[in-house]
Parts: C-alpha cells; sequence; structure tokens
C-alpha cells in the first residue's frame, strides 16, 4: 500500500473533473435564466399596479411556489442537474432545498416526517441567516446611536 | 472439510454448490446490458409497496422466493440465511426475510455483502453446518440517496466519481455437495478480507476508498492459496466503478500483480454508461448480486467461464463519521467459483 500521500495523488490523477467548461456557462444561462424571469414578473405585477414592495415580494412568492411545484412534479431536479449553481443560488433552490425532504420524508409522517425533516437542507441557511440578520442589525442599530 | 490456508482463506475439500441463484431488479437495471437475466422487474422500483424500505423488504423476499423455486426447495429445507442490506440495522434483511422464518445471521459487509454471504454459506455447507444454506442481498436506489446522500428531488449535480446505487437484490443457494457437482459452479476458496483505509473522505468517490481493500484482498489470496491472475478466466470486483478499478490495477502492479487483462468490473457491467447516467457506474449491494446472477454464473453456466474470481468491495461508510471527520474505510470478499467439469448442463438461466 502506498503511502496516504502518494495515494491521494495517484486518486487525485484518477478522478475526473467536473465539466466546468460546461457546467460555468449552464449554471451562466439557467441561473440568469430564472433571474430574468424574476425580474419580468416584478415588471408585470408593477404594470398591474402594485408597489415596488409589493411587487417584490409577489416575485419571492411566485418563484418559490414554482419552484416548490416543479420539485413536487419531479422537474426541478432535472433542470438542477444541468443548471449546478445557477439553479441553487436563486431562492427558487432554497424552496427545492425545504420541498424536496419534506416529500421524501412524509413516509414517516407528517411530524416526524414531513415538518420535522422539513428543514434538513435548509435549516443551516436559516439559522446562519437569522443570525447574521440579528448581528448586522446590532451593528445598524450602534451606528445609529453613534449618529452615524 | 474446510482447510485454513494462510491467515483466512478457506480451501473447501468438498467445495460446496451453487444451486440456484436469482435476482430482482428495477428499471434502470432492466435498461442496462443485463436486464433480461433479472428474474423480477418492478418498473417504478416500488414494488407494490408505500415506502421505498418496504420496496427493499420487498425485493429480498421475491429474491429468495424466486431462488429457492428454482433450486426446487422448500424454505424449511434452508438450514441458514446470511442477510445483509445497506440500511440501518439492515432492514432490507431483516424485516423482509422475516416471514420466511429460517434461522437467520444478519452480516453487514455494505456492497461487497454478496461476497460476504457467499464466504459464510459456503463454510456452513463445507463444513457440514448446513445442507443448504441462502446468501442474500439487496440495495435500492432511492432508500440508499436519501440515507446517505440527498432527498431524490433536490436538484443538484453528482461529481464524475460518483457511482449509482443499484435497484437490486440477489439471492444465491448454496448446497453441500454430495458428491455429484458435474456441470455445477462450486465454491473451491474464499477469503475473508481485512478493513483498509485510504484516507479518502469524499463520499462521492467510493471507487477510491475501496481500491485499498480489493488490492490488499487479492494480493493476500494469491500468496495464501498459491495462485496467480493466470489461474482465472476473470477476476470481477465489484463495484470499484471507473476510479477504483484503475486504482485497483495501479496498486496491485505496484507489487508485480497484473490482472489487467482479465479484470472486470461488477460496477461496471451492470449499466450501459454511454447511455445510462451512472457516472463512475454502479454500487449499492445489488450492483454485485445482481451481476453475479445476470452475468457471472450465467457465463460459468454456458461454459465461457471456468475459474473465476468474484471479490465484491463495500465502503464502510458512515455519514455521521463522515461529518465528524473520519475517512471512509473499504473491505472486500472473495469466493472462487468453478465450473465443475462434466459439460454444459445446458441450463443456462435457472439452474
Amino acid at each position: 500500500m502506498p503511502t496516504t500521500e502518494r495515494y491521494a495523488e495517484m486518486v487525485k490523477n484518477t478522478s475526473g473533473h467536473s465539466p466546468s467548461w460546461k457546467n460555468i456557462p449552464l449554471a451562466f444561462l439557467i441561473g440568469g435564466a430564472i433571474c430574468t424571469i424574476g425580474e419580468g414578473l416584478l415588471h408585470l405585477y408593477q404594470f398591474t399596479g402594485l408597489t415596488a414592495d409589493w411587487a417584490g415580494a409577489m416575485v419571492s412568492v411566485t418563484l418559490i411556489a414554482t419552484s416548490g411545484l416543479l420539485t413536487g412534479l419531479g422537474v426541478y431536479d432535472k433542470i438542477a442537474k444541468l443548471g449546478g449553481a445557477g439553479t441553487l443560488v436563486p431562492i427558487t433552490g432554497f424552496a427545492n432545498a425545504v420541498v424536496s425532504p419534506a416529500l421524501e420524508f412524509k413516509s414517516e409522517g407528517l411530524v416526524l416526517g414531513t415538518s420535522a425533516k422539513m428543514f434538513l437542507i435548509a435549516g443551516p441557511v436559516i439559522v446562519y441567516g437569522l443570525a447574521a440578520s440579528a448581528v448586522y442589525g446590532v451593528i445598524l442599530c450602534l451606528l445609529g446611536q453613534a449618529g452615524m | 472439510m474446510v482447510q485454513l490456508l494462510g491467515r483466512s482463506t478457506y480451501h473447501f475439500l468438498q467445495p460446496p454448490v451453487i444451486l440456484a441463484s436469482a435476482a430482482a431488479g428495477g428499471k434502470m437495471e432492466r435498461d442496462g446490458p443485463l436486464g433480461k437475466w433479472f428474474d423480477y422487474i418492478d418498473e417504478d422500483a416500488r414494488f407494490g409497496e408505500e415506502s421505498w424500505e418496504k420496496a427493499e423488504n420487498r425485493m429480498q423476499q421475491l429474491a429468495l422466493k424466486t431462488a429457492l423455486q428454482k433450486a426446487g426447495l422448500r424454505k424449511t429445507d434452508l438450514n441458514l440465511l446470511f442477510a445483509g442490506d445497506l440500511l440501518n440495522q439492515c432492514t432490507g434483511s431483516s424485516y423482509g426475510l422475516r416471514g420466511f422464518m429460517v434461522p437467520y445471521l444478519g452480516i453487514y459487509g455494505a456492497c461487497s455483502t454478496m461476497a460476504e454471504g457467499l464466504l459464510m454459506a459456503a463454510v456452513y455447507t463445507g463444513a457440514g453446518l448446513a445442507k443448504a444454506a441462502g446468501a442474500v442481498t439487496s440495495s435500492h436506489f432511492c432508500t440508499a440517496e436519501r440515507q446517505y446522500r440527498f432527498p431524490l428531488e433536490y436538484g443538484c449535480q453528482r461529481p464524475p466519481t460518483a457511482q449509482w446505487t443499484a435497484t437490486s437484490a440477489g439471492a444465491v443457494i448454496i448446497g453441500e455437495n454430495d458428491g455429484n457437482s458435474a456441470g455445477k459452479v462450486t465454491i473451491v476458496h474464499a477469503c475473508a478480507g481485512i478493513i483498509q483505509d485510504g484516507s479518502v473522505r469524499d463520499a462521492n468517490n467510493m471507487g477510491a476508498a475501496m481500491a485499498p481493500a480489493a488490492a490488499c484482498l487479492l494480493r493476500r489470496y494469491f500468496r495464501e492459496s498459491g495462485t496467480g491472475p493466470r489461474d482465472y478466466d476473470r477476476i470481477f470486483t465489484g463495484d470499484l466503478g471507473a476510479v477504483g478499478s484503475e486504482l485497483l490495477c495501479q496498486l496491485l502492479e505496484r507489487d508485480h500483480i497484473q490482472i489487467s487483462d482479465r479484470h472486470e468490473d461488477c460496477g461496471l457491467l451492470l449499466y450501459d454508461r454511454k447511455k445510462q447516467d451512472v457516472h463512475a457506474g454502479g454500487s449499492g449491494c445489488g450492483c454485485s448480486a445482481g451481476v453475479l446472477n445476470g452475468h457471472i454464473l450465467p457465463e460459468m453456466r454456458a461454459g465461457r467461464l471456468h475459474d473465476v474470481l468474484f471479490a465484491a468491495t463495500g465502503a464502510l461508510l458512515s455519514p455521521t463519521m463522515v461529518q465528524q471527520g473520519e475517512t471512509i474505510p473499504g473491505i472486500a470478499h472473495l469466493v472462487h467459483l468453478r465450473m465443475e467439469q462434466g459439460g454444459n448442463n445446458g441450463c443456462s438461466s435457472n439452474c
């Protein structure tokens, strides 16, 4: 058996790399398409008379609902296989991360399955997102007190 | 009746006989090159059950029931069952086989379980402790994914080194040698492997985690049995996949052991990697079980292979330990299968 370092080198040389030449442009195109759809929806909602704030919230709601629906129909993971980070980073990826375990674990019941496992993947994002927003909130408050 | 060679190689003086084998699988397995050899295929891989775990239980039941039918045995004729799978507490086996009411010894060797079961069944029948024993194993893509990785509908990309967990169950019935083994496949040697750890941490590169165990096993088996690669028509490992297979050959070449001209890997045989999206190949307990039933045994019965090593490999992966920064240990066990002279018995599918 070779040394750990030598074997790690053998593994590195033998294991193929992800096809970045394909993945990166596809992530750009599919992620960009999702964001373009979001931008289009924003204009559409504003056109119907909603304020910018309300229209922005409605865009998020629409994208989340659509992602949840596509996850349930078994389509989102197929798009994500092509889109990679392009489907992971937008809010649709977050919705997929919540809906997919909720669906997967429904066989263990609504309480210990669906609801308990719903935040299996997205939980850390929520925890650290909330923690970061609390920290920034305190900083903002302090800066405000200091008159800055 | 069983002779110990070296540290853990067993030579069966009256080699136990493979009486029958059977496999059940899903759509992906049906669409692969060995699809026609599966005894039972379920299109949606649910096997009529409401959860994936129950589907895996059902798959093991179907495999064992079919193998018993082929062997012309009743479940009461079995002295022992050796079975295991990838699920926590090996539920595919313990829940799946509880209705058979056969003395049961649960085993866990991850994807090497088929070889481990064959080894155990051969030792028991070879030592006169069982007249007939069964070795059963299974894996299910959907149960394995949610236990080891992500929910099925979660959108992510798999790296090229990732392997596809086979939805497949295999059952093999081993009988004692009554002196009339001509035209039958027997188990001549078996070798229990040693856990090897190549310090691989990537749960998406199981082939790399398992290759050192396979290399260690083959190296030691050749030494202890006094044989070499040229004594075998084929050396099947599994499920090392594309990456692990290449690493295995490189590791053995360092010790001047050349197997590449007769080596095949179950992970590269179960699926068509050009047409099916399985990346580095197949994996799971059911992968080597499916290839054994769907390729190795039929080829031997057809007289195209005479002496074969079946060395199934397993990554002893624990998601908890990997999350704690641990590496992934590997294991491999093998059996030496021989088609006993006496000609092709004319039965290529169900003996």
